[in-house]
Formats: C-alpha cells, sequence, structure tokens
C-alpha cells in the first residue's frame, strides 16, 4: 500500500513540476475561457435579462470547450518522450497511475475554473441565487470531463493530427453533462430546488471517476504497442 | 463460447458461412419488408387522432430499435474483437457502423417529420432525441476513429472501446421516455413484447408494424453480411481461397468443402 | 539473491505481427542468471518487437513469456518489480533536470518504497558524468547527455532483469566503458540483460548469447 501511494504521488509530484515549466500551457485555456465568455455579451447584446438567461448555458459551453484545449497534454508528451510506457510498466496496477494523472489535470485546469467561476457569473449577469449551484455543478462536472477526456486522449494519442478527432469523440459524451448542469442552474434561478439533476450529476461523476481508469488503461495498451 | 467461436476466426470460414446465410435474410427480407410497407400504408386503418400521418410509424419504430440493435450487435463485435483478438470481429465493427448510422439517421429523420404535424415542430432537445442523435455521433466516431489510424488493427481495438464506452448511452435512449416527461410518446412495443400487456395499439396496426421490425432486422443482417464478406475479400485479397473465389473458379456457394487445405492461424 | 533453477525469463513459442507482416514466429528464448543476451538483425526484423513483448508492453500474437516459471501477464506486477525496461525513448521528461528525473525513478522504483532521492546523489551523477549539468532541464543537454540520464537508472536499480533497446545509441567511448562495466556488475550479482545492439560486443568481457533475428518476407 505504501509503494501504491509512492507511486502515486511521485507521479503526481513530477507532472506539477513538468506543468510549472510550461505555465503559458496552464494560462492559455484559462484566458481562453475569459475571451470566450466576453465574446457573448458583444455578440448577443449586453441585455442582463438575455445575459442571465443563457449565462449558465455560455459559462459550461465555453469551460467544456476549453477543457478541451488542453485535454492532449494528460498523456501526450508522455507518450513522446516515453514516460507513458514506463508508466505502464510500474509495478502497480496501471489504473492507480492514471487515476494520479487524472488529478493532476483536474487540480491544473478545473481548480482556476473553480476559483473564477463567481467572476463569470457577475460577467453574464446570473441570478445571485443561482450561483451556489453553479459552482456546485461546476464541482461535479469537471472531474467527469478530465476522466472522459482521459479515455478520449488515450485512444488517440498515438495519432499525429488526434485533435479534431478527439472533440468529435469526447463532445457527445459530455452533452448529458451539459444537460444536466444547466437544468441545475436554471432551477435555482427560477427558484425551484436543483437537488434532481444535481444528484444525477454526482451519480455520473461517481461512476466516471470509478470507471474511467480501466477505460483508459486499455485505450493506452492499444495506443502504446 | 470459445469452442463454438473459433471456426468462425477464420475469415475463410466466416465468409462461407455468411454467404450461405445470405439468402436466408435477403429473400425474405425484400418480401416481409414490401408486404408489411403496402400493409401499413394502405391497408391499415387510420390512427383516430393523428390520422394518416401515424404511418410513417412503420418505418420510424422498426429503424429506432434497429439503430440500438445494431449498435449492442457492433458493441458484441468490439467485446469478441477486444478479449479474443479475432480479426472477423474487428472487420464486423466497421461492417455494422455505418449500417447502424444510416437506421439511426432515417429514426431522427423520420422523427423530424413525424413531428412537424405533431408537435409543431422538427426538432425539440427532448432526452429521446438528444440521446439518440449521440447515438448518431457515437457511430460516426467509431467510423472516424477507424479511419483515423495508419495501423487497421490498431484503429480496429480504439474503435472497439469507443464503441463499448457508448453502450452506456443504449439504456438512457430506451428509459429516457420514462424517466423524463419528454415530448416523445412512450413505447408501444416493449409493453407487448416484454411484459405481455394488452396491446395499447390496434392489432390491425400492431402486426404490421411488427412484421416491419422483422422486415427491417432482415434487411439490416443483409447488409451487415455484405458488408463484412466485402471486408473480408478485400482484406484477405491475396490468400488462395479469395483468389479462387474472385476469379470465379468455384462459386462461393459450394466451396464450403474445398476450403479446409489451406487454413491459416490467425486471431 | 535466490537462483530458479528455470532461469529467469524464458519465452516460449513466441510469435509477432506487425499489420499484414509476420516478425519471426515460433521463437523460443531462455534467458539464465548471470548471462547477457544480444538480439541482432536487420532493421525491421522486430527485435524493438521482441524486446516489448518480453517487457509485457505488447501482447504476441501466439505464444508466451514467462518469468521465473509464472506467465508475466498472470504476475504483472512481481514481474515489473524485478524488471527494467529502456525503450528507445526513456522516459526522461525534457522540462526536468537530471536530478528531478531521477528523483522520480528513484521513487517510483518499487525496492526504494517511497523515498526519493535523499540528496543530490553527486555520486550517482559522477557514475555518468552528469555533474555540474544537475541543475539544467534535460531539453538543453545533447543526445548523448540526455541518454547518459536515462541509463543513471541502471545505477539506482536492483532489478534481477534489464531489457535494453540499443543502449550504447549517442554515447562516447567513455559513456560505453561505463555501461560496460555495469553490465558487469549486473552479471556478478546474478542479473541478466537482454539488449539489442548494433555494435559488435567485442570488449564486453563477459560470455554473450546472441539471438539473430531474420529479415521475414
Amino acid at each position: 500500500m505504501t509503494g501504491l501511494l509512492a507511486i502515486f504521488i511521485a507521479i503526481m509530484r513530477r507532472d506539477l513540476r513538468v506543468a510549472m515549466r510550461q505555465r503559458s500551457d496552464l494560462l492559455n485555456p484559462i484566458l481562453f475561457l475569459l475571451v470566450v465568455i466576453t465574446l457573448f455579451p458583444l455578440g448577443v447584446g449586453p441585455g442582463p435579462d438575455v445575459l442571465s438567461r443563457i449565462a449558465p448555458g455560455v459559462i459550461w459551453v465555453s469551460a467544456i470547450l476549453s477543457a478541451l484545449l488542453g485535454l492532449e497534454r494528460i498523456f501526450r508528451d508522455d507518450f513522446r518522450d516515453g514516460a507513458l510506457e514506463q508508466m505502464l510498466l510500474l509495478p502497480v496496477a496501471v489504473e492507480w497511475s492514471v487515476l494520479a494523472k487524472i488529478t493532476v489535470h483536474w487540480l491544473l485546469t478545473a481548480l482556476p475554473l473553480l476559483v473564477l467561476a463567481p467572476l463569470f457569473a457577475l460577467l453574464l449577469n446570473l441570478t445571485p441565487s443561482a450561483w451556489g449551484t453553479l459552482w456546485v455543478t461546476l464541482l461535479l462536472g469537471t472531474p467527469v470531463i478530465s476522466c472522459v477526456g482521459a479515455i478520449g486522449v488515450a485512444l488517440t494519442v498515438s495519432l499525429n493530427k488526434g485533435g479534431a478527432l478527439l472533440s468529435l469523440l469526447l463532445l457527445p459524451l459530455l452533452i448529458p453533462l451539459l444537460i444536466f448542469a444547466t437544468a441545475a442552474v436554471e432551477a435555482s434561478a427560477t427558484g425551484l430546488s436543483p437537488a434532481g439533476p444535481l444528484a444525477l450529476m454526482a451519480a455520473i461523476m461517481v461512476l466516471t471517476v470509478v470507471l474511467s481508469p480501466y477505460a483508459v488503461h486499455a485505450a493506452l495498451r492499444v495506443s502504446v504497442n | 463460447m470459445w469452442r463454438w467461436l473459433h471456426p468462425y476466426a477464420k475469415p475463410e470460414a466466416t465468409y462461407r458461412l455468411n454467404q450461405k446465410m445470405l439468402p436466408w435474410f435477403a429473400v425474405p427480407g425484400i418480401v416481409v419488408l414490401a408486404v408489411a410497407t403496402i400493409w401499413g400504408l394502405a391497408f391499415a386503418p387510420a390512427d383516430y387522432q393523428q390520422g394518416d400521418s401515424y404511418r410513417i410509424i412503420f418505418t420510424h419504430v422498426p429503424a429506432a430499435i434497429l439503430s440500438m440493435g445494431l449498435y449492442m450487435t457492433m458493441a458484441t463485435a468490439a467485446l469478441i474483437a477486444l478479449v479474443w483478438q479475432i480479426r472477423t470481429a474487428e472487420w464486423a465493427i466497421l461492417a455494422i457502423a455505418p449500417v447502424g448510422a444510416v437506421f439511426t439517421f432515417i429514426s431522427l429523420f423520420t422523427g423530424a417529420v413525424w413531428g412537424q404535424p405533431m408537435w409543431g415542430t422538427w426538432w425539440v432537445w427532448d432526452a429521446r432525441l438528444t440521446s439518440q442523435l449521440i447515438l448518431l455521433f457515437l457511430y460516426l466516431g467509431v467510423m472516424a476513429l477507424y479511419a483515423a489510424f495508419e495501423d487497421e488493427r490498431t484503429g480496429a481495438k480504439a474503435a472497439g472501446i469507443l464503441a463499448l464506452i457508448g453502450v452506456v448511452n443504449i439504456p438512457i435512449i430506451h428509459y429516457s421516455v420514462y424517466w423524463w416527461n419528454t415530448l416523445h410518446q412512450q413505447s408501444t412495443i416493449t409493453k407487448v413484447i416484454t411484459r405481455f400487456e394488452k396491446p395499447s395499439m390496434a392489432p390491425e396496426m400492431l402486426w404490421p408494424l411488427l412484421l416491419n421490425i422483422l422486415g427491417f432486422a432482415l434487411i439490416a443482417g443483409t447488409l451487415v453480411i455484405l458488408r463484412l464478406n466485402n471486408q473480408i475479400l478485400q482484406r484477405e485479397v491475396r490468400r488462395p481461397w479469395a483468389q479462387a473465389i474472385l476469379s470465379g473458379a468455384i462459386p462461393a456457394s459450394q466451396a464450403a468443402n474445398t476450403g479446409a487445405a489451406n487454413t491459416e492461424e490467425r486471431g | 539473491m535466490a537462483q530458479t533453477p528455470k532461469g529467469l525469463l524464458s519465452a516460449q513459442n513466441v510469435a509477432s505481427v506487425r499489420g499484414e507482416r509476420t516478425l519471426f514466429s515460433a521463437l523460443n528464448l531462455q534467458v539464465n542468471s548471470g548471462e547477457i543476451w544480444q538480439i541482432q538483425g536487420p532493421n525491421g526484423a522486430g527485435k524493438s518487437s521482441l524486446l516489448r513483448i518480453l517487457a509485457g508492453l505488447l501482447p504476441p500474437q501466439s505464444g508466451s513469456v514467462c518469468f521465473q516459471g509464472e506467465a508475466i501477464e498472470h504476475n504483472r506486477s512481481a514481474y515489473h518489480q524485478e524488471l527494467l525496461f529502456l525503450g528507445h525513448k526513456a522516459g526522461v521528461k525534457p522540462e526536468l533536470t537530471a536530478i528531478e528525473n531521477l528523483d522520480f525513478f528513484a521513487s517510483v522504483q518499487g525496492h526504494v518504497q517511497g523515498r526519493g532521492l535523499q540528496e543530490p546523489p553527486y555520486e550517482l551523477l559522477a557514475n555518468v558524468g552528469l555533474v555540474g549539468l544537475e541543475d539544467i532541464p534535460a531539453q538543453r543537454l545533447s543526445a548523448g547527455q540526455q541518454r547518459r540520464i536515462a541509463l543513471a537508472r541502471l545505477w539506482l536499480s536492483n532489478a534481477k532483469l534489464w531489457i535494453l533497446d540499443e543502449p550504447f545509441t549517442s554515447l562516447d567511448v567513455h559513456g560505453i566503458e561505463l555501461l560496460h562495466e555495469r553490465f558487469q556488475w549486473q552479471v556478478a550479482r546474478g542479473g541478466a540483460i537482454v539488449m539489442t545492439s548494433h555494435q559488435a560486443l567485442n570488449h564486453l568481457p563477459i560470455a554473450l548469447q546472441t539471438l539473430v533475428l531474420e529479415y521475414q518476407h
């Protein structure tokens, strides 16, 4: 067990260190998100009613798109420099190493999003009663993006031009997330209880976090050979 | 399972089995579909609410059922391909995907055409329609992923994993009309088949519908068999047995007994 | 270290197929403690594929690979505990320094159980000739220096089996000598090495077993 934990921590430490050496890669998706969100008021007009109605959808769609932007980093560099095959050769279940990498990706992409979410809600004039719900949907939904994204990247990592294909594979799988998240935020914006969709999102999150490492492992075995 | 499957791991054996089964799918398929369509369009009574426009059900429902059935078949092939590394199962994924995608598209298209007079709109983002649209994307994703790899076996395995992950969508499609308050009506057929309930549909409408489903299934089988056999011939074109069939030396239907000599250990 | 009579690693009747081409089939190999095996053959004969099959990265088309008498897919983690595999790309992160890379390898290698490098192991860096370069990201080092970072793992490892794909690539004469010494150490303590190399290993002070793969059309 100690070996398992040690390897989990070692992978996280190394990946965080590598990420800190490439800070621009970390900042770009967040800046992209900010720019996309400022584009909407310009595009649909700055009327507060319109904005507050589309706010949940806009924030969520932008969050998914910006997540796709940096997603390939989960495995692509490791695939190129051989760290991925070394990961498959570690003397622990590969699923744990995969989970460590997913955790790092979540920390690097979702934490800034969670910190900035109130700002986005403010910019898009989201009803204040829905702010909390928006934050909870992001908290529950972003691990799903990281997990499902890891499966997609693992499937396409050996392709030279996997980018567009990756979006084609992942966006459909993320549609349910989008539907439940926006349903929850809209419910609490209109004074209804968001419990139903939030419970579903929590269930989806638990399932994907538990099951996706197995799918990622299977996909990596196909890609690394 | 393995003992039963193993002979068909050889592409040649699968090809011959397919050739034998083909007429049993194609001929009844065309006859049944023709009878059922004419029955449904011309002789079945009009609906007391929906008038004649309900008749699109005879295409819509079979296409939707088959789109899911084909997906499960494809996922089964993917599982066999991944677990037992059987090449014919890998090709089956590619043989089934486009057929399934077309059936999914037909169900979406007929649904839209039906929705226009009934609901007053071509498209609503309700759970049934959205999950069926995701099914179409999944089919397209499987095909795109398969095509993206240089090494065809790697592509087949990657596509297979995606197909298996996509299976979670199937129960969502099926139960979406019960779990959410959708605009889409609930299933009439499932009640009859799985719960032996009294059909809420007049028998004069139900029979042509069931017959149409059978016809669609047979046609789907025919298309898949044809595509799979094309795949097999294409991949095995350099092998002697395929050469013999392609050059017309042995009629494919009779060649079943002669092929045992040039067996090839693979998979 | 206990010596098993069956030998360390054995491959029975292994075949590999890439795309439509059979690289090799019905291949048997038995690696015993204290042996160095060199896999030879022209480009495309399947040397790397064989090493990857032996390491458990690539499933063989048919046949099986056993480590100490047990199929490797059944005791994967015990096998990888005793295995050091260095492929063409050895997993050196270009953004990290030599020390940071080695620190990672040290903490994930099963034996060290959670302890990374306690302090910069100058001895280790001296062994592979990287003293003075320890704080420079690997991507700014030369190819040979990067290779040395990867090979430094041989000094960290007490795995019984080393599988090395072209270990001498881009090393200078001095580096090759260092590597020979380390090979000797591994063999003397009862370990084994399987490697590919285009170079003739005449200077190696130990008897060499060779396996030649032919190019199959």
